[in-house]
């Protein structure tokens, strides 16, 4: 299967996970790389910089009307459900919050799979609500593919718990085997 | 599970009808939270099938309303992104004040939490005697809501706070009265605000003004349409004007940018004289 985006979604305890991941990430990844993690308002730039300080990809903070790029990563602004559009940019939407979340991983999931059907996958990390539950669920309805990091290994197992539990997943991840997978998906 | 939802194409056929049928063109809005937006409402009216739905918006102008009500993103706050205001108290009013009288457009003013945090950032800057806000939007239901000028006392504590972080420095419970569950704001406020509908799409420039807030609006449009309301804006903006935008909105690489200068850091830009 060719993986034409990665969509990571998370909440409390993701973080970690993230900065554990980046390092390993090769540099020429074939696809663009989104990422939803929940996080207060007002933080906008500090996430995108912790992150690209660990990784050679690019990293930017998602901007309305954006095209996602291959080998680029982007960061769901803070307060502003992140979606996609049919023509592969991204948009914002100020709508309610959805799982008490904005972004709300769910939204993010579920237009990206509309949009990328079977060439999708995504991985839900370490969280304390079911945010990204119904998401997994839409990309499995579009042939994509769906991970949880393994809730053992999470500081809060809730969310990638209720992934593994109310979705047929295709595996679960440790955040060691994290990067060296993604970077399997390269073509 | 999702059973029944409306496709891409559906979509398309749909938007078409509606400005066929009623004049309202929601063609050039982005697709992905328009699609949510009336797969929420399909949903939430539980339609069995597409046909079903479009014969009802077809022949029942009193549920188009209700689409229209449904489908625009409304969700506001008072002294929403506090650092926006305080810009607004030290950069802009203080030259708004050079003016006799200050004209203001607030375009997408949603319930109107915005319109009276501007009344009350001009009042505390002893501007709101010679100031009119005009504030539009195109769904006549919030505007209905906005001028009760009443907002749930539940969402004060989070307003009290942002009010706070805009720089406000007096007691921000004295400009309202507590009644039940809400929170009447002073009707000298709602003196100063004139709410009325106003479609961006196909409206056009109404007045002049010295300042024009247009946040959170033009995250839904396609660049074309937000091209031609950044023009509209600039119609109806005076040279030395400001123009406000929502934090994740732009002029940059609009026809207008170049004759505007922005305030470092904010979303506003100051129209250049012509
Ligand atoms: C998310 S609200 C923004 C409210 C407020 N400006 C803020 O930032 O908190 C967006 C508003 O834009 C209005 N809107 C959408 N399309 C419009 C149009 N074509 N003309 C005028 N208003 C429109 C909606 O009805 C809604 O009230």
């Amino acid at each position: 299967m060719n993986c034409e985006a990665l969509f990571i979604g998370g909440s409390a305890g993701s973080l970690d996970v993230l900065l554990k991941v980046f390092p390993g990430l090769r540099a020429d990844i074939s696809f663009p790389i989104v990422i939803i993690v929940h996080r207060k308002r007002g933080t906008d730039s500090l996430l995108s910089d912790l992150l690209a300080s660990r990784t050679t990809l690019r990293v930017k903070e998602a901007e309305e009307k954006e095209a996602l790029e291959n080998g680029w990563v982007y960061i769901a602004p803070a307060d502003y459900h992140l979606l996609v559009e049919q023509t592969r940019t991204l948009s914002l939407d100020y709508s309610e919050k959805v799982n008490y979340s904005r972004p709300s991983i769910d939204v993010s999931f579920q237009t990206a799979a509309d949009v990328y059907r079977d060439k999708l996958i995504c991985i839900l990390l370490s969280g304390s609500n079911a945010d990204g539950v119904e998401g997994l669920q839409a990309v499995k309805a579009q042939d994509g593919r769906a991970f949880v990091q393994h809730p053992d290994t999470a500081q809060v197992p809730y969310m990638p718990a209720q992934g593994a539990e109310r979705v047929a997943i295709d595996g679960q991840l440790t955040p060691e085997e994290m990067a060296q997978f993604i970077n399997g998906l390269n073509t | 599970m999702t059973t029944h939802t409306i496709n891409d194409e559906q979509l398309e056929f749909l938007l078409s009808d509606l400005l066929e049928w009623y004049g309202y063109d929601f063609t050039d809005y982005t697709r992905a939270s328009l699609k949510r937006r009336v797969n929420r409402l399909f949903g939430l009216d539980k339609f069995v099938s597409f046909a079903e739905f479009r014969y009802r918006l077809q022949t029942d102008p009193i549920y188009f309303k209700r689409f229209v009500e449904q489908i625009t993103v409304n969700v506001t706050e008072m002294f929403r992104d506090p650092e926006f205001y305080s810009a607004l108290r030290k950069e802009v009013l203080p030259n708004l004040g050079t003016y006799p009288m200050i004209r203001i457009w607030l375009a997408g003013c949603s319930t109107g939490e915005e319109a009276y945090s501007m009344a009350i950032l001009l009042h505390e800057h002893n501007l709101l005697q010679k100031a009119l806000i005009y504030a539009t939007d195109l769904n006549p239901a919030v505007l209905e809501r906005a001028g009760r000028g009443t907002f749930p006392l539940a969402y004060m504590k989070q307003y009290s706070e942002n009010y706070i972080g805009s720089g406000g420095k007096n007691d921000f419970s004295a400009y309202y009265t507590a009644n039940y569950n809400s929170a009447k704001f002073d009707d000298l406020f709602r003196s100063k605000i004139i709410f009325s509908t106003h479609n961006l799409v196909s409206d056009h420039s109404f007045n002049e003004f010295q300042l024009i807030l247009c946040r959170n609006v033009l995250i839904y449009f396609e660049r074309n349409l937000q091209a031609k309301v950044l023009e509209l804006f600039d119609n109806s903006l005076e040279s030395l004007g400001y123009l406000a935008l929502g934090s994740k909105e732009t002029i940059d690489f609009t026809s207008i940018a170049k004759v505007y200068k922005r305030i470092p850091g904010q979303k506003i830009w100051r129209k250049r004289s012509s």
